[in-house]
């Protein structure tokens, strides 16, 4: 299917064009979204879609399946809800930086934990966008934002490392430069049986580029260009290569875990079994 | 092959124009995504593949 | 056929849900709620439901949430500074009108207060806890019986009038062990459904009113509707609008589709009123302090009797004004430091004297307490 077809399938008709800002990396991870879900052929009536507050949290309004837009920070509880009590729908989490590590943290780290199968796309633009430009807690120590106006001094997340410590069981990142590259991961995640957290590196130039001198969009993506680097080339770079830099790709799986709602039916089978 | 713009989702934001290999667009006086030099336009889909807004579409 | 048990009302209140139709559960320990979910945890697998223990309170009403858009029947319970955490997703449910069954024992308070100690402290927060205006039912049970018939009741209203129902409980129910009655076979306890849509999946509107009664059908995640819920002001497709017309629009069926039933939702019960001439008003753990203190009001010779508020909101508010009307005066016997008596006072409007007995010591009242304070009160 072309992207233009994509487009039209996914998208709930006459919702478009969305409210993000004029060059704003939203629309091409959501497109991205699209596309894995497309490739996967999933059943729309099957899929849904959570997402928390924010500017990425957006992206359910727009999105052609059964969406929730929930509270802020909230997406991966009610996400959780949905799979638990209904495991054959397909759950996608849809959330951005300070959604989900900052007031949805505690629910990051437990989701991640259990291993409940669901893909998670943090749509990382580095800011709270929708409030006007404050760092966040994935904001890269020394950025300039509207409540750090001499820069930030704190240590920010690598959340794929986070995650990864937690326990979930699928890891990647991609940036809306390497559009191929995110929708590519975003369709493993979907298709990884566990709590999979795709990073979405997204450009934020209203409220975080204007404030660290890359107010142009494209200026956003040629830096993701120029510091992204394929994991497996990453994996070959010495620790003074690797400087300033972060890897990009499938960043980690593992197939062992048991996965939490399988983990329950057998739960249930056990207690009728008269078994504790 | 040609390109398809979607001018009502546009949103001027320069990305296309920015990675076209071909300066086949450009941002007019509107503030949105034209295609000055469609004739140089190679199918590369870089503009398609990152437009925020699905307002450009390489039809093959 | 039947089985007499010797229950907690905690238990009591699962025992409802079970017979109700509980298919999941979400939520976090805390005192003095905790044996609702230890015992849901037990009991749910074996009616192929769902137990999760969240890793907050607010976890707990995202899960319940979640779980209820997929058509299931679903509950949480907490206590006090469980309570204050969930009702940023109570909001969000009323808004999104959601039905779920939020179970409150409550315990004195503020912050952490006293965990075992009884209080009916959370009266006002029960209606006014989340922020905006909104709607929505709370019931309180005053007996071991009572806890397993109000379960019941709070998934009927709940799902026939598609909010959430808190089941405001206190210490003194939810620990109090009492024989209770209850039937051999939950499956022939008739199950409430919610209301779902007729119409063809392109048709459906999540928040259209389309049978007038301020109600729109709610579909099942997965069931081929696909619709979108928010917490945004949305107009009746679901989508955010916040026009002051989609905003009073959406704030009006709400209303209206829990005041224009209060005949269906208000209960409240009576003990020995046919010829009083005052009236105790109580409720929960403190009725049962009233029901003795009516009996041995009688037997000096004061012609008392108890006015028990079952549905605690929507507020009695005719049943209180047809009462001043009635009586000489009134008593209002509470847990805490005068809530519930703000209320009578509008409702009964300067009609008859509206006293209050106001115990918050982390004791209930005895029965010869309660008494001293209806015969000075009320100058008897």
């Amino acid at each position: 299917m072309s992207m233009e077809q994509i487009v039209d399938k996914y998208f709930r008709p006459g919702r478009l064009p969305h409210i993000w800002c004029p060059g704003c990396g939203n629309g091409v991870v959501t497109g991205c979204i699209c596309k894995a879900v497309d490739k996967l052929g999933l059943d729309q009536n099957e899929v849904v879609v959570v997402s928390g507050i924010g500017c990425s949290s957006r992206a359910s309004g727009y999105l052609d399946f059964n969406t929730v837009h929930s509270a802020h920070g909230r997406a991966l509880p009610v996400a959780t809800g949905v799979k638990l009590a209904e495991p054959r729908l397909k759950v996608i989490v849809v959330t951005g930086d300070g959604d989900c590590t900052a007031i949805g943290g505690n629910h990051l780290i437990h989701a991640a934990r259990r291993n409940i199968d669901m893909t998670v796309v943090l749509y990382n633009n580095s800011i709270y966008g929708m409030t006007g430009g404050q760092y966040s807690p994935m904001t890269p120590l020394g950025s300039k934002a509207t409540t750090a106006p001499y820069a930030t001094i704190e240590q920010d997340f690598d959340v794929t490392e986070l995650v990864k410590a937690a326990g979930a069981t699928f890891v990647a990142r991609a940036t809306t430069f390497h559009a191929q590259v995110l929708a590519d991961v975003i369709t493993k995640g979907i298709q990884h049986k566990g709590f999979a957290l795709i990073e979405a590196v997204a450009a934020c130039p209203t409220s975080f580029g204007r404030h660290n001198k890359m107010p142009n969009p494209a200026t956003l993506m040629e830096w993701q260009r120029d510091h992204a680097v394929m994991k497996a080339a990453w994996d070959k770079m010495d620790a003074a290569k690797r400087e300033g830099k972060f890897p990009i790709g499938v960043l980690y799986e593992d197939t062992s875990r048991k996965e939490y709602t399988g983990a329950y039916e057998e739960l249930i089978a056990r207690a009728q079994g008269g078994k504790k | 092959m040609k390109l398809k713009l979607i001018t009502a989702r546009c949103k001027g934001c320069g990305v296309c124009v920015n990675f076209c290999p071909k300066k086949v667009l450009a941002i007019s006086e509107v503030e949105k995504c034209e295609a000055v030099h469609p004739e140089l336009c190679i199918g590369c889909g870089q503009c398609e593949l990152r437009c925020p807004d699905y307002a450009i579409f390489v039809e093959k | 056929m039947s089985r007499i048990l010797l229950l907690q009302g905690n238990q009591a209140v699962v025992e409802g849900a079970i017979a109700a139709g509980v298919k999941f559960f979400g939520g976090y320990p805390i005192t003095p709620s905790t044996e609702v979910a230890e015992s849901l945890a037990e009991k749910l697998p074996l009616v192929g439901g769902k137990f999760i223990q969240m890793e907050d309170e607010i976890a707990s009403m995202g899960a319940i949430i979640g779980a209820s858009l997929t058509g299931k029947k679903v509950m949480t319970a907490t206590s006090g500074p469980g309570f204050s955490l969930k009702q940023e997703l109570i909001g969000y449910a009323c808004a999104a009108e959601v039905p779920m069954v939020i179970v409150n024992v409550q315990r004195v308070g503020p912050s952490t207060g006293q965990p075992t100690s009884p209080s009916q402290g959370d009266i006002m927060q029960a209606r006014w806890g989340t922020h905006g205006d909104h709607w929505l039912i709370a019931l309180t049970p005053a007996s071991v019986p009572e806890c397993f018939e109000l379960t019941l009741r709070a998934y009927a209203l709940s799902e026939k009038y598609r909010t959430p129902v808190i089941l405001l409980m206190d210490e003194v129910i939810g620990h109090m062990r009492e024989k209770i009655e209850l039937p051999d076979n939950y499956d022939e306890i008739p199950k409430a459904e919610r209301k779902r849509p007729a119409c063809a999946p392109a048709d459906y509107k999540a928040y259209a009113d389309v049978d007038g009664d301020g109600v729109p059908p709610m579909a099942d995640f997965g069931s081929g509707y696909r619709w979108h819920v928010t917490g945004l002001v949305h107009d009746e497709t679901g989508f955010p609008k916040g026009t002051p017309g989609a905003t009073v629009a959406a704030a009006d069926r709400q209303y209206h589709k829990i005041y224009d039933n209060l005949d269906d939702i208000v209960q409240v019960d009576e003990y020995r009123m046919e010829d009083a001439e005052y009236a105790i008003v109580a409720f929960g753990g403190g009725a049962r302090t009233a029901y003795e203190t009516v009996d041995m009001a009688r037997a000096k010779g004061i012609k008392v009797g108890l006015v028990r508020p079952i549905t605690i909101w929507p507020f009695a508010g005719a049943q209180m004004a047809a009462l001043a009307d009635k009586v000489k005066g009134i008593l209002v016997h509470e847990l805490n430091c005068g809530q519930y008596v703000l209320e009578v006072e509008r409702a009964v409007a300067g009609k008859c004297p509206v006293c209050s007995y106001a115990k918050y010591d982390n004791e209930p009242a005895t029965p010869a307490q309660l008494l001293a304070a209806l015969e000075k009160s009320l100058a008897l």
